[in-house]
């Protein structure tokens, strides 16, 4: 059945929906002292990217990337680079941001699953909870998106 | 886990703070009910009678965009000026406002706005003193469209007859706010 394509709901209403599932995800990756700051720098960063969303297919999932990203720049402000040597600029680029260009063409489910397995390391329970689906669930979606990605030419 | 009422508000502040919403709004309280109250980033955009946000959510973001969201904080400044208004100790708004009219609508806003506090004024008058006598049955649809009503004062604009003939919010809240001016029905 082909799903119908959805607008956009307003921003109150998805982040109504939304609000207490990322606030929980956030104190699993960063702990509860650190997981306000990260609550309201994921829901601010996903309303200023809100307009360039074409089409409403999981937002859930979308969202919970943005927090995942969060996260990840959480803790590297948390641990400065100062034992490691300055990368240069062009391979400033980390590679989650380079997995997030590869996967855009997969459908939402499977390319939030792949990011955030194989961009963020997250653990299968992490995506299901952020997919909103089981742990089964999570694997499937993550391994039909690799396959998907394979056949296109990427090797994770 | 549920996020709280104090991190929730703070969010929501700093989403309006930021400038990055379409659209903010909130309800606010009156004797005439409560009032749904939208400002975007220019000003005042909307208020609207019998406030249900769930309602009036969806015909907000299609009117000024998806970014909507409740902030009360972005609607402070509306909030105190209707309060004084209704306390009767404000007799002018100085809130900006947000309308998008063509020049007909533009010129009928700009001659209601000079109909002062505690007087009336007929659609007919209105609709020749913005340019166009022939006009008082389209003034009269576009008073009951007001998006800005107590702020817009349509409410003092009346029948030929002194009659209240009609108001977007129903005719006992017109007759609220003439009283509250201190209105009698002599013409202008």
């Amino acid at each position: 059945m082909m799903e119908a394509v959805a607008t956009i709901p307003p921003f109150e209403r998805f982040y109504v929906e939304h609000r207490d599932g990322v606030f929980g995800f956030l104190v699993r990756r960063v702990g509860r002292d650190r997981a306000e700051d990260a609550f309201q720098e994921t829901f601010l960063r996903a309303l200023r990217s809100y307009q360039s969303l074409s089409h409403a297919g999981n937002l859930r999932a979308w969202v919970f990337t943005i927090a995942a990203r969060v996260a990840v720049d959480d803790f590297r402000k948390r641990r400065p680079t100062t034992a490691e040597p300055e990368p240069a600029a062009e391979d400033s680029r980390p590679a989650y941001a380079e997995l997030e260009h590869l996967a855009d063409g997969l459908p939402p489910k499977e390319r939030a699953a792949v990011v955030l397995r194989y961009g963020y390391d997250l653990e299968y329970a992490d995506i299901a909870l952020a997919l909103g689906s089981s742990e089964d669930a999570a694997r499937q979606a993550t391994s039909s998106g690799v396959r998907r990605l394979r056949r296109k030419g990427v090797t994770l | 886990m549920k996020v709280s009422d104090d991190l929730d508000r703070r969010f929501r502040e700093r989403a309006a703070f930021e400038g990055s919403l379409d659209v903010a709004y909130d309800l606010v309280d009156s004797p005439i009910g409560a009032l749904l109250v939208a400002v975007t980033e220019r000003g005042l955009c909307r208020i609207g009678f019998d406030a249900e946000p769930e309602r009036d959510l969806d015909p907000l973001a299609r009117l000024f965009g998806a970014k909507a969201l409740r902030a009360p904080k972005a609607v402070d400044e509306p909030r105190r000026e209707l309060s004084e208004y209704f306390e009767g100790t404000r007799t002018a708004f100085e809130v900006p406002i947000d309308v998008r009219f063509d020049a007909f609508r533009l010129r009928v806003m700009d001659e209601l706005a000079r109909v002062p506090y505690g007087e009336v004024t007929t659609y007919g008058a209105l609709a020749a003193r913005a340019g166009n006598p022939r006009a008082a049955r389209a003034v009269g649809t576009f008073m009951n469209r007001n998006p800005i009503p107590i702020v817009l004062p349509c409410h003092r604009v009346v029948g030929a007859n002194g009659s209240l003939v009609g108001y977007g919010g129903g005719l006992e809240r017109k007759e609220r706010l003439l009283q509250l001016e201190g209105a009698s029905l002599s013409l202008r």
